[in-house]
């Protein structure tokens, strides 16, 4: 089913209608495959970042799309609903150009900026350690001043596009304690830059997951985004924005569970009648839909929030944990909704269940969620 | 090189598609419109003779205001103007009809190549080039699977059911198109925002120069007399096999003349 979607200008619909043709042709064909051989689609990205996805909520000066954050992850959730690692990156991608669009020099937005917003180029973010996740502050990399710059010695983890991306957003320490982490971008290719074999995961395969280990990377000063010792508050303004992502990506998920499982619904039959029109299973459809429709409810009031530049931090942190929540449930009762079928792999559900897990995790668990709700609650 | 593809808005072909009761008409209001699949390829091969020529393309559509939908889209592909014949005096014009008012508006925006899809997924005539071409007294060259422009030397294959033919006209002319000639391209956003500061000129029945009494349902020369649904799909035919299953298969095979 179209999702009927409130747009707020022309532009927006004609945009949208442009995701969803992209998303049926380009993305729907391949997302078996490509997550059954764990593939990435670099062509895929090629594509999308012709047609002008991979810089929509950046301004028109900088090279981006000009577009309010309503608009743009609605787009997310639209790609979502087809291929949710797809849409992982590129979300992760957006979240990666944040701390230069934001705190970078003029000189520094003019050098990079076109490249990663107009699709020619796609950045990851690498702020997680193996013993930094959900406490940011405790990451060890570090970043040591020298003449011509800056040597970076330390391992990172879980990095989104790990290997696959041209340029790193990485936050490094250089100096002790929550003072000390500052931003760089670090390009693809440079000496003593490695990464791991890719994770094997649960779920996004064909997008690969792997840590990178710095071994006395030199980096040229003009690679440090911000100030010295600002990482931490880049990294997590970046996060408040980049949670609105996967809040709209587990909604996209969730929406795509729901239409296969009331499709199902409608054509298989038990007891001389359509499962559908049984009410045990009718109410448990009914409740997905609802908890879909509360998803994207929660995630747009966030953006329309950010978009007309009131605080937002909260309001992401609440659609984050609805939306997530929301997409585990809603992937799991699609399951249920298909019977024996669900488990199979020839049925796309039991892979949107695996897709959903993850959202309650990265860019902040949902514990973590709580905590930052909770403190607004608190100040 | 002026370069005018004509395009149609029809109803989604992949949606389910059904006729007025009341005047056997299609209806329309209830599906959503989209650019007839194989304008976008006449569209995408205006652009690349557009690109390789130095000229531009311009997009003719006659339809109601929902058609402006299928003029921005194909602006946002990157063509440069549009003219959108729209006019309540115009609903239920035929092929004739139709080809009566895109004849004359050709007439007075001028061209050197007219590019048409072959036909269109709702009505199927096959006949719009046809028709233009001999109202224009310019030459057509049909299905066209490759072109070719050189000066005002047109050479284009012609999609045969053996292969193809090569066929050569003189600009100016009116070609359609094929699937096989191209891979439409997406638009982008750039593109659509490009398309909002784009002229698209509204053309009216009294501007065409034709009488109202010419045009419209009322005097097609073509007329629905009868429709029926077409009837609901069969339960397909099993067959057993008791060892003889080979050779029921292919009796069923050459039964529907597939062998
Ligand atoms: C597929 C995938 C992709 C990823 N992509 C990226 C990426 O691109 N860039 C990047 O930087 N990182 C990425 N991550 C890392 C991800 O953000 C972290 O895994 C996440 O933040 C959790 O950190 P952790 O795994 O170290 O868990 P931990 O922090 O060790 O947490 C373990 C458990 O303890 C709970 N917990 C921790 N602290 C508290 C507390 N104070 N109160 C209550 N509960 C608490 C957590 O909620 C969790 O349930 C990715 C991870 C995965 C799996």
């Amino acid at each position: 089913m179209t999702v009927d979607r409130m747009l707020p200008s022309r532009e927006a619909a004609d945009l949208l209608d442009l995701t969803r043709q992209l998303a049926e042709r380009e993305l729907a064909p391949r997302v078996a495959e490509a997550e059954a051989v764990e593939t990435f689609p670099a062509e895929v990205f090629k594509i999308i970042g012709a047609a002008g996805l991979l810089g929509l909520p950046y301004p028109e000066s900088l090279g981006g799309g000009g577009q309010p954050y309503e608009v743009y992850l609605q787009v997310l959730e639209e790609l979502a609903m087809r291929w949710a690692a797809v849409a992982v990156t590129v979300s992760v991608h957006s979240l990666s150009c944040f701390p230069l669009a934001t705190f970078g020099t003029p000189e520094q937005q003019e050098r990079w900026l076109p490249d990663l917003l107009g699709g020619g180029t796609l950045g990851a973010y690498s702020l997680s350690e193996p013993q930094a996740g959900s406490d940011a502050a405790a990451l060890a990399c570090q970043a040591e001043r020298d003449a011509g710059g800056y040597v970076i010695t330390g391992t990172k983890a879980w990095i989104t596009g790990g290997g696959n991306a041209d340029s790193y957003t990485l936050f490094a320490r250089t100096a002790p304690g929550s003072q000390g982490v500052s931003c760089f971008l670090v390009p693809a290719g440079l000496p003593g830059l490695t990464f791991g074999q890719p994770e094997r995961k649960m779920g996004l395969r064909a997008v690969p997951t792997t840590s990178a280990h710095y071994d006395g990377v030199r980096l040229p000063a003009d690679r440090l985004i911000g100030a010295e010792g600002q990482g931490l508050r880049i990294a997590f303004s970046a996060l408040d924005s980049g949670r609105l992502g996967i809040a709209a990506v587990a909604t996209g998920l969730a929406q795509a569970a729901l239409d296969y499982a009331v499709g199902y619904a409608k054509e298989r039959r038990t007891f001389g009648q359509r499962i559908i029109d049984h009410e045990g299973l009718a109410f448990l459809l009914a409740d997905m839909a609802a908890a879909a429709h509360a998803a994207r409810a929660t995630y747009l009031d966030a953006a329309r929030r950010r978009d007309a530049g009131r605080p937002y931090s909260e309001q992401a942190s609440v659609a984050k944990l609805v939306a997530t929540d929301a997409a585990m449930k809603v992937t799991t009762d699609a399951v249920q909704v298909l019977g024996g079928y669900g488990y199979s792999q020839e049925f796309p559900v039991e892979r949107y269940l695996r897709e959903a897990k993850i959202m309650q995790i990265f860019e902040g668990t949902n514990q973590i969620q709580r905590l930052v709700i909770s403190r607004h609650l608190a100040s | 090189m002026n370069i005018v593809v004509c395009v149609k808005q029809v109803p989604d072909t992949w949606a389910e598609r059904t006729l007025r009761p009341e005047d056997s008409r299609l209806d329309r209001a209830s599906v959503d419109g989209v650019i007839n699949e194989l304008d976008e390829y006449a569209i995408e091969e205006g652009l690349r003779l557009a690109e390789a020529h130095e000229g531009e393309v311009t997009i003719l559509t006659m339809g109601p205001d929902k058609a402006s939908e299928s003029i921005r889209k194909a602006l946002s592909m990157g063509a440069d103007k549009a003219v959108h014949v729209i006019d309540d005096g115009l609903a239920g014009s035929d092929a004739l009809q139709t080809s009566a008012v895109l004849a004359q508006v050709l007439g007075r925006i001028g061209f050197d190549l007219v590019i048409l899809g072959a036909e269109s997924t709702d009505a199927r005539m096959g006949v719009m080039a046809a028709m233009l071409a001999e109202r224009l007294g310019v030459p057509q060259v049909s299905l066209a699977s490759k072109v070719e422009v050189d000066g005002t030397a047109l050479r284009i294959h012609r999609q045969r059911d053996y292969g193809y033919d090569k066929v050569e006209a003189s600009l100016p002319a009116v070609i359609s198109v094929v699937e096989k000639i191209n891979e439409p391209r997406y638009p982008s956003f750039k593109g659509i925002m490009a398309a909002k500061k784009k002229p698209v000129e509204t053309v009216t029945l009294a501007d065409t120069g034709l009488d109202a009494g010419q045009v419209g349902l009322a005097a097609a020369a073509t007329e629905v007399v009868s429709f029926a649904n077409r009837p609901p799909r069969q339960a397909g035919t099993v067959v057993k096999d008791e060892g003889d299953g080979g050779t029921k298969a292919a009796e069923f095979l050459a039964g529907q003349k597939f062998i």
